[in-house]
């Protein structure tokens, strides 16, 4: 049988080879944190972190994702719970209707995990070197997840106050 | 999406057998499965080949060895292609987003399809979804089609720029089938449409791309200048891949690759033997513009597309030759 690690628990993949990553955390396993934008892999709202790695989830079948540990929102905070990086949003209005704020959060945790790494991107001056991070290097990493209201400033704000209170290591698992 | 069936590969061979058998491939699926849900592509049987290895970067005295499963955004957090084929980390980082870098694959973003919305749009004429039926592109809206290497029955660009910087970095394409394994220079991979657009490249039934080869590093300084709507997450208008060595400040040895200019990525000898041997200036790069572009044809939405070049051009080797 083909399973999945769905934070932390397993789960027997869907058995329609069509079901999308994305309706099946939705749908099948109730975990509606996870949003549907475009359902393209344009905006980024459905991304999720798969072994460790930001992705679209409404780009990949499930049943791609037997072995795989599958991390979503539902994971990384609660109402009650909020991670850093949560806080980080609110108390720098990150958001404004919050649908694309899921995505947001996902991509950002993985974001720190690829700077903690040394990951250079397109604005890096030198690939060959670990990057100094700046507010153009948080821009260019966020920029697979659109916000249609444009919290965009307040959305790198949030990050660059996790990272400077946060040393990367730390900042990755926040 | 249209029903199908899903196998799992756990080897090359296995994944050849069922390809044999008529299914198609799929690893990161970014490209693939958003085809499928627009029915433009309707495969009946998919057979995954994420289980099948290949996902290893391999070092040797002949270059780098980048299996086909490799990941883009693995590929150009790779230490050794940071530090020898920058130009290769630097086309990859250019693309897509993060997210899509982390689940597309070295073979897959190679056979990555076009973005032409008319291919996209199944209401619409496409000689390449639908060989027969005619081309919307030619006179629609065709601002980010191809001015070089178009043909009466298809206009579209191939999109990436993974393979541009390939295509001057000289790789060459390994693939396995039916017919036993065979390599394939990346300048011969990409198909120009001809009168049979539907094929994208020169893959026959049943072959897998296996792994890329880069040949050693040239040396040369190497730069990848992409120009786009957005500041980022957008396909390139143009691109231009440059890998150019100086001595005794003359340009000694010179690789262009253009991307989103042509059918195919695109590389022409005659502007790099222009440039050879001769001083940096922008007469020059006027003159290797007049080279590469003397062919250049627009459809009218895209005609800015030939001047851009040739600024980009100019830009890029003015970049690449200042020392």
């Amino acid at each position: 049988m083909l399973t999945a690690c769905v934070n932390g628990t397993d789960h027997p993949l869907p058995s329609d080879p069509r079901r999308t990553l994305l309706d099946w955390l939705r749908d099948d396993l109730a975990l509606p944190g996870t949003k549907k934008g475009c359902d393209h892999g344009q905006c980024g709202a459905c991304t999720v972190i798969v072994d460790g790695r930001r992705m679209n989830s409404c780009l990949s079948l499930a049943q791609l994702h037997h072995g795989d540990s599958i991390e979503t929102i539902e994971s990384i905070g609660s109402a009650d719970k909020l991670s850093v990086l949560q806080k980080a949003f609110v108390t720098h209005d990150g958001f404004q209707c919050g649908y694309c704020t899921p995505g947001q959060i996902c991509s950002a945790k993985a974001l720190m995990q690829e700077l903690s790494d040394g990951w250079a991107s397109a604005v890096s001056d030198d690939i060959t070197v670990t990057p100094a991070i700046t507010k153009e290097e948080l821009r260019e990493r966020m920029s697979g997840n659109l916000c249609r209201c444009g919290a965009y400033s307040n959305i790198i704000a949030a990050l660059e106050e996790v990272l400077a209170d946060h040393p990367l290591h730390e900042g990755a698992s926040a | 999406m249209k029903a199908f069936t899903l196998d799992h590969a756990d080897s090359s061979a296995s994944a050849i057998t069922a390809m044999a058998a008529g299914a198609r491939t799929i690893a990161g699926g970014t490209n693939l499965v958003d085809l499928m849900k627009l029915q433009v592509e309707v495969p009946d049987k998919l057979v995954s080949i994420r289980s099948i290895g290949l996902n290893d970067i391999t070092q040797d005295d002949d270059g780098l060895l980048i299996g086909a499963l490799v990941s883009n955004a693995d590929c150009a957090a790779d230490t050794r292609v940071r530090q020898s084929w920058p130009l290769l980390a630097k086309a990859i980082l250019a693309g897509a987003s993060p997210q899509l870098r982390n689940r597309a694959t070295t073979g897959g973003n190679l056979c990555q399809r076009t973005r032409c919305g008319y291919f996209y749009d199944t209401t619409q004429a496409c000689n390449k979804r639908e060989p027969g039926r005619g081309c919307a592109a030619r006179e629609g809206f065709n601002r980010i089609h191809a001015v070089l290497g178009t043909s009466e029955a298809c206009i579209a660009t191939y999109p990436g720029d993974m393979a541009v910087a390939m295509l001057a970095l000289d790789a060459v394409v390994l693939v396995d089938g039916p017919g036993g394994a065979r390599e394939i220079p990346i300048a011969r991979f990409h198909r120009q449409p001809g009168d049979d657009p539907s094929r994208d490249n020169v893959l026959e039934d049943g072959e897998l791309i296996t792994a890329v080869r880069l040949p050693a590093p040239t040396g040369g300084v190497q730069v990848y200048r992409k120009v786009r709507d957005r500041a980022s997450y957008a396909f390139a208008l143009v691109s231009v891949a440059a890998d150019v060595t100086m001595v005794q400040g003359r340009i000694a040895r010179c690789a262009l690759a253009f991307g989103s200019l042509g059918t195919v990525p695109w590389r022409d000898a005659a502007v790099e033997d222009l440039l050879v041997g001769e001083t940096p200036s922008p007469a020059l790069y006027t003159r290797a513009a007049e080279v590469l572009l003397k062919d250049a044809r627009g459809f009218g939405a895209n005609d800015f597309k030939i001047p851009l070049t040739a600024r980009a051009l100019a830009a890029t080797l003015h970049e690449a030759t200042k020392g």
